[in-house]
């Protein structure tokens, strides 16, 4: 008796229509691309600069009496958000009210927050200031910077890895993937305003990790399979390979999903957008090393004889088993 | 053909029983702590039997190192804060002023006469009355230079002279600047350390971030405007010799003075010279105490090079007044009445008991050489820490025990061989967190719960390929070594994928981003081990036992 996501043996054609899924993929970049240029990433504080407050209080939350409080004050765009969770309480009512970004390098003036926390309290007495974040413009400009280049440098980094373990076409597969990956999440980001903060880079970096760990194994079988069967097309010898490792794939998929959605669920809402991220990378990264990896991996073909020798593709790396 | 050394297998056992070892105390995490605490208030201050009997509550043979907890479980503050170096430069030009004067004093005759001319703060101009004698007095001046004590300026000195015309210029040169923000932040770093320390807070980080910039992190402080307070004044005393005294702040001060507001009386402005007879540089202590009429004020002692400046001025200026300035705002301008030969003094003002007492603490500590302006700050409440810590907890367990029932069911026996090498790789993961002293963050428990579900990608490769090997090799030991052996490449390869990105985000992340790059590195590094060494040694245990005909994976 066991429990069988996939059957024993399966032999789907993944590459029926290999040039539509390629297509399909390349018009889900564009249109997040177009989110991303169009819409925007709702950015945190990390990277914007400016001032989160998270109040918590017994009594039923005014959105409109705190922003009439705060408003008064006069400190330019202000967010004011109800917070909600399956994890409160009856008598929690949280907001996060988000200020932005005052003049000046200093993140914010003591002033400042102690006036906004005064007429909050004018509002609600027994409000409670739960957390308190300031960056300022100085090292927000910094963090976006430092933040786009660890994802530049970790598919970089990635890209000679599986160069010099694989050959290049693999690696171009791979980091073809990778690039979907991340470009998708940004757009799915965009699209639904999830706040983007340096969590969410961290996930998104998680997540190149997590596809690239998925093509890994796909490519490792391809490899093997290429020497093994040296008559059988290329396209077959993926299909193979994705076939005999589709069981792997999805079990895989299966339990790292089920580590994410009870976090996402019973978490908490302080790090419900991180984990969010993770679980679509999770669905993006599974999908993409079969239809994104090993589709540019069909069309840009793979050196076949592995018996002659040739200097000039693969290298000493290539065939080093641990 | 199974076969794992008995070494091997020692080894592997040793290494499992010393990560649960090591992990242990964080299952009685607030146990321990104050265990830990009460060994350290022993350690400082002698033993109290109450604080013995706390320090019994874990025993003193078992491991008790603990996972830290990051701002956002514990609740704290955090300051990022940039040390403006720049505001040293000014004042070092200052002091130079006197030397300067001194030195060309014996010049005149080649000269002419000297004046300060008004100049930006960083650099001193001086007009002389004979054009004629600038390369004497550049030589002169140059004379003053010291050479630098620093890799990266060898063979220079600390000051340029140039002249323009009849001005002599004097600026501090590259090679010093840079030498000076780094003494400055270095100084900075230590006064800001001393500061805590003294208000006796536990496990606060402080460290220098990048040339000029100070990470500060205090768990379990109310908030970071509590924490700016201690360590964000500059609590620069100087003593000034009083030009005069004023209501206007705009009044033309003179060259080589200064106009700054009194700090009680509303519109008082004093002129004092800009070079201070002694700073507080050169005191030795500070304490509270009260003046002859019982108000609070502060007592301090000068160091003795510091007394005898402070003799020799008082003796010659019996009758004139001077000024205690703290932060550039005079706290009071007594009249010398006598010469004061012992070094010591009070400074009284309007302060109230708590206030003189927070002075004291300042002027011990020593006063930062340069302002902070705080580029981030963050104040985590306790309780949201808390319920951080219960949310991570609950959804770990659930998780948890998802993936063990799902692999389980999936793989049967073999399945229940992973599980028990994913709990090991668990504990292993608390184990050397402990053991590094690692700080574990929000994101860090996700990067747990995320290890727990891709740490049996490494087994579900082998157990996959023992399937498959089942279905060609000649029987079942021969498929279980095939599949570990055929399966390794691919676990390696993912894992160092995944691996390469966990130490970027290490060195580029910071904070909580840093927290989940180490346990996402960590969970790597102990899932590859248990999967590879853990499961194999279990199932060629469980084999050799059976000896079984067939197996179903």
């Amino acid at each position: 008796m066991r429990l069988r996501l996939v059957p024993k043996e399966t032999s789907f054609d993944f590459f029926k229509r290999w040039k539509l899924w390629l297509g399909i993929s390349a018009l889900m970049m564009i249109v997040s691309f177009g989110s991303f240029m169009y819409q925007g990433l709702n950015y945190g504080i990390d990277f914007r600069g400016g001032t989160t407050i998270r109040t918590q209080s017994t009594q039923a939350l005014d959105v409109a009496a705190y922003r009439g409080a705060i408003d008064a004050l006069g400190l330019g765009d202000v967010t004011i958000t109800e917070v909600f969770d399956p994890t409160f309480g009856p008598d929690e009512n949280v907001a996060m009210i988000r200020i932005q970004a005052q003049e000046g390098e200093q993140a914010v003036t003591a002033d400042m927050i102690k006036q906004v926390q005064a007429s909050l309290q004018a509002v609600a007495p027994d409000i409670n200031f739960v957390s308190v974040e300031s960056v300022g413009p100085k090292v927000s400009g910094e963090l976006v910077q430092t933040a786009f280049l660890a994802v530049a440098l970790a598919i970089g980094a990635v890209l000679v890895y599986i160069w010099l373990r694989f050959e290049w076409q693999f690696a171009l597969g791979a980091v073809a993937a990778l690039v979907h990956d991340v470009i998708l999440t940004i757009g799915v980001f965009s699209e639904v305003q999830i706040k983007f903060d340096l969590a969410i880079i961290a996930a998104l970096l998680t997540i190149v990790g997590y596809s690239l760990n998925d093509t890994v194994v796909v490519f490792d079988r391809v490899r093997e399979n290429l020497r093994k069967y040296k008559k059988m097309s290329l396209a077959e010898v993926l299909n193979l390979s994705i076939n005999e490792t589709l069981s792997r794939t999805v079990m895989t998929s299966v339990t790292t999903l089920l580590a994410l959605v009870s976090l996402y669920v019973l978490g908490g809402d302080v790090i419900r957008g991180f984990v969010f991220a993770m679980i679509w990378g999770v669905i993006v990264g599974t999908y993409s090393s079969i239809f994104v990896a090993s589709a540019i991996l069909l069309y840009l073909g793979v050196k076949r004889d592995w018996s002659k020798p040739d200097n000039t593709a693969g290298n000493q790396f290539a065939n080093v088993d641990a | 053909m199974l076969h794992i050394d008995l070494w091997k297998r020692v080894l592997i056992w040793l290494v499992c029983a010393a990560g649960l070892l090591l992990a242990l105390p964080n299952a009685f995490y607030t146990k321990v702590e104050q265990s830990n605490d009460a060994l350290a208030a022993i350690e400082m201050g002698g033993a109290t039997p109450e604080l013995t009997e706390t320090a019994g509550q874990w025993p003193g043979w078992m491991p008790s190192s603990l996972v830290n907890l990051g701002l956002d479980l514990r609740g704290g503050a955090h300051l990022l804060a940039e040390v403006q170096v720049a505001d040293v430069y000014a004042s070092r030009m200052q002091a130079m002023w006197p030397e300067i004067r001194d030195i060309l004093r014996p010049e005149r005759p080649t000269i002419g006469t000297i004046r300060l001319q008004p100049s930006k703060p960083d650099e001193i101009r001086v007009r002389l009355g004979q054009p004629d004698g600038m390369a004497r007095a550049l030589e002169v001046v140059r004379g003053l230079a010291r050479p630098i004590q620093s890799l990266s300026g060898i063979g220079a000195n600390d000051i340029e002279v140039r002249a323009e015309d009849d001005i002599l210029i004097v600026t501090l040169s590259e090679a010093e600047m840079v030498a000076s923000d780094d003494r400055t932040v270095r100084q900075a770093l230590e006064i800001v350390r001393r500061r805590i320390d003294e208000v006796g807070t536990r496990e606060p980080t402080i460290q220098r971030q990048g040339a000029d910039r100070i990470l500060i992190q205090v768990p379990g402080i109310g908030s970071a405007s509590e924490l700016k307070a201690i360590i964000g004044t500059t609590a620069q005393l100087t003593f000034n010799p009083v030009v005069g005294r004023g209501s206007n702040p705009d009044a033309n001060p003179g060259i080589g003075n200064k106009v700054i507001p009194s700090l009680d009386e509303e519109g008082a402005y004093y002129t004092v010279e800009a070079a201070p007879v002694v700073t507080g540089e050169e005191l030795v202590d500070a304490q509270p105490a009260f003046d002859q009429n019982g108000r609070p004020a502060v007592n301090f002692r000068f160091n003795t090079s510091g007394a005898r400046k402070f003799g020799d001025y008082t003796l010659e200026n019996i009758g004139s007044p001077f000024a205690i300035v703290l932060d550039d705002e005079v706290v009071s301008a007594p009249v010398i009445q006598s010469h004061i030969p012992g070094g010591s003094g009070i400074i009284t003002g309007r302060f109230t008991v708590e206030e003189s007492t927070h002075l004291a603490v300042l002027l011990r500590a020593g006063a930062l050489p340069a302002g902070l302006t705080f580029l981030e700050e963050r104040t985590i409440g306790p309780e949201l820490g808390q319920d951080s810590i219960d949310a991570g907890k609950v959804a770990t367990m659930v998780a948890f025990a998802a993936v063990l029932v799902f692999m389980a069911l999936s793989y049967g026996l073999f399945g229940v061989f992973a599980n028990i090498a994913l709990i090991l790789n668990v504990a292993l993961i608390f184990g050397l967190l402990s053991m590094i002293g690692a700080t574990l963050t929000l994101p860090g428990i996700a990067g747990i719960v995320l290890t727990v579900g891709m740490a049996v990608d490494a087994n579900v490769l082998v157990f996959e390929r023992i399937r498959e090997e089942l279905k060609t090799a000649r029987g079942p030991s021969r498929a279980i070594e095939l599949g570990y052996e055929k399966a390794l490449s691919a676990i390696l390869d993912a894992n160092i994928t995944t691996f390469i990105t966990a130490v970027i985000l290490f060195v580029m992340g910071s904070g909580p981003v840093r927290g989940f790059a180490i346990t996402l590195g960590l969970g790597i590094m102990t899932s590859v081990f248990t999967a590879i060494f853990v499961t194999r040694v279990i199932i060629v245990m469980w084999f050799e036992r059976r000896r079984p005909k067939t197996i179903e994976v």
